[in-house]
């Protein structure tokens, strides 16, 4: 009887320690990331719209705001346009459109193609602010509260679920 | 004539690899050189995951190489470049996880079970010892007899 404690003992440690890495396993690959409850990263970058305009990041205090990372030569990022489009229209959070490593008029063509759902859209051509932000695949979204603070970051194109469950309470104050 | 051949194409196919290198940026001084190439074999791929950024042809790899160059020729020291990753990529970032309280446990682990077999080996050999002791005495019914 004896015999058989120590071994079984050690199988259910070791079942236990492999339980709680599969339970926090990251899902698909997805990496958490470290910017979560930090100060969003600062950039003064230009306007899409307006080359000449700067826009700082210190212009978004004050309010919620979705940063949402694209390119047109993201193909992700063309299916998601259309839950953007409807984010813009909820009209809850404006988006802030980080357009990464682009080329200018490319851009311009895909708004005026499939419609703008951003409030500004600011080009990152050297995609220095990316890295600022931690982002390593577009699409990327990023939901930043009035204090300037990280609260959410989604990988991959936007869904309804993510929308509904992670997004809209935080903006509605619902979840912190 | 063939020989001479051999050497110039051997050469051509040379030039040609080198071309194809991923990352041929050469830092003015040796020793920034150095930590270059270390540096960038131990900053993970974000996008491929299981490469290093020296050795991913990713855009965001060129560009994260870009950023260890520039530090480097900034004066920073490796262990700050390594921070500044690790603050907008996470620790998953550095393929060698740093020392910290919360994976202790982990380094300590391997310590612990050396420990903890040795105890349960040392107390396997003191049993076996005294049933061998018990073997070597002789019976009561030796003795009585």
């Amino acid at each position: 009887m004896n015999r058989f404690l120590v071994p079984l003992g050690l199988f259910v440690l070791l079942a236990v320690v492999l339980g709680i890495g599969i339970r926090h396993a990251p899902e698909k690959g997805i990496i958490a990331s470290p910017l979560l409850g930090k100060p969003a990263p600062e950039f003064a970058l230009p306007a899409l719209a307006d080359p000449t305009r700067t826009v700082r990041s210190q212009e978004l205090r004050g309010r919620w705001y979705l940063l949402n990372v694209w390119g047109t030569w993201c193909a992700e990022c063309r299916a998601e346009h259309a839950m953007l489009l409807r984010v813009k229209q909820a009209g809850l959070v404006p988006l802030i459109g980080l357009d990464w490593k682009d080329d200018e008029q490319q851009a311009q063509a895909w708004l005026s193609q499939l419609g703008n759902p951003y409030e500004t859209v600011i080009v990152d051509r050297s995609g220095r602010a990316a890295i600022d932000w931690g982002v390593y695949g577009a699409p990327e979204t990023f939901l930043v509260s009035p204090a300037g603070v990280v609260v959410y970051k989604h990988v991959g194109a936007l869904t309804e679920d993510t929308w509904a469950r992670e997004i809209l309470p935080r903006v509605q104050g619902n979840k912190s | 004539m063939p020989r001479r051949a051999w050497v110039v194409a051997g050469a051509t196919v040379l030039v040609a690899l080198r071309a194809l290198a991923l990352d041929t940026s050469v830092l003015p001084d040796p020793a920034l050189q150095a930590r270059y190439v270390a540096l960038t074999h131990e900053l993970r791929c974000m996008q491929c995951q299981n490469e290093s950024i020296a050795d991913s042809p990713v855009d965001l790899a060129a560009d994260l190489r870009q950023q260890v160059r520039e530090q480097l020729l900034a004066g920073k020291s490796d262990e700050e470049i390594r921070s500044w990753m690790a603050a907008r990529y996470g620790e998953f970032i550095l393929f060698r996880p740093r020392y910290s309280w919360r994976n202790a446990w982990l380094w300590g682990a391997p310590a612990a079970l050396l420990v903890l077999g040795a105890l349960i080996s040392w107390r396997v050999v003191r049993q076996r010892t005294a049933l061998l002791a018990e073997d070597q005495e002789p019976l009561e019914e030796d003795s009585a007899s």
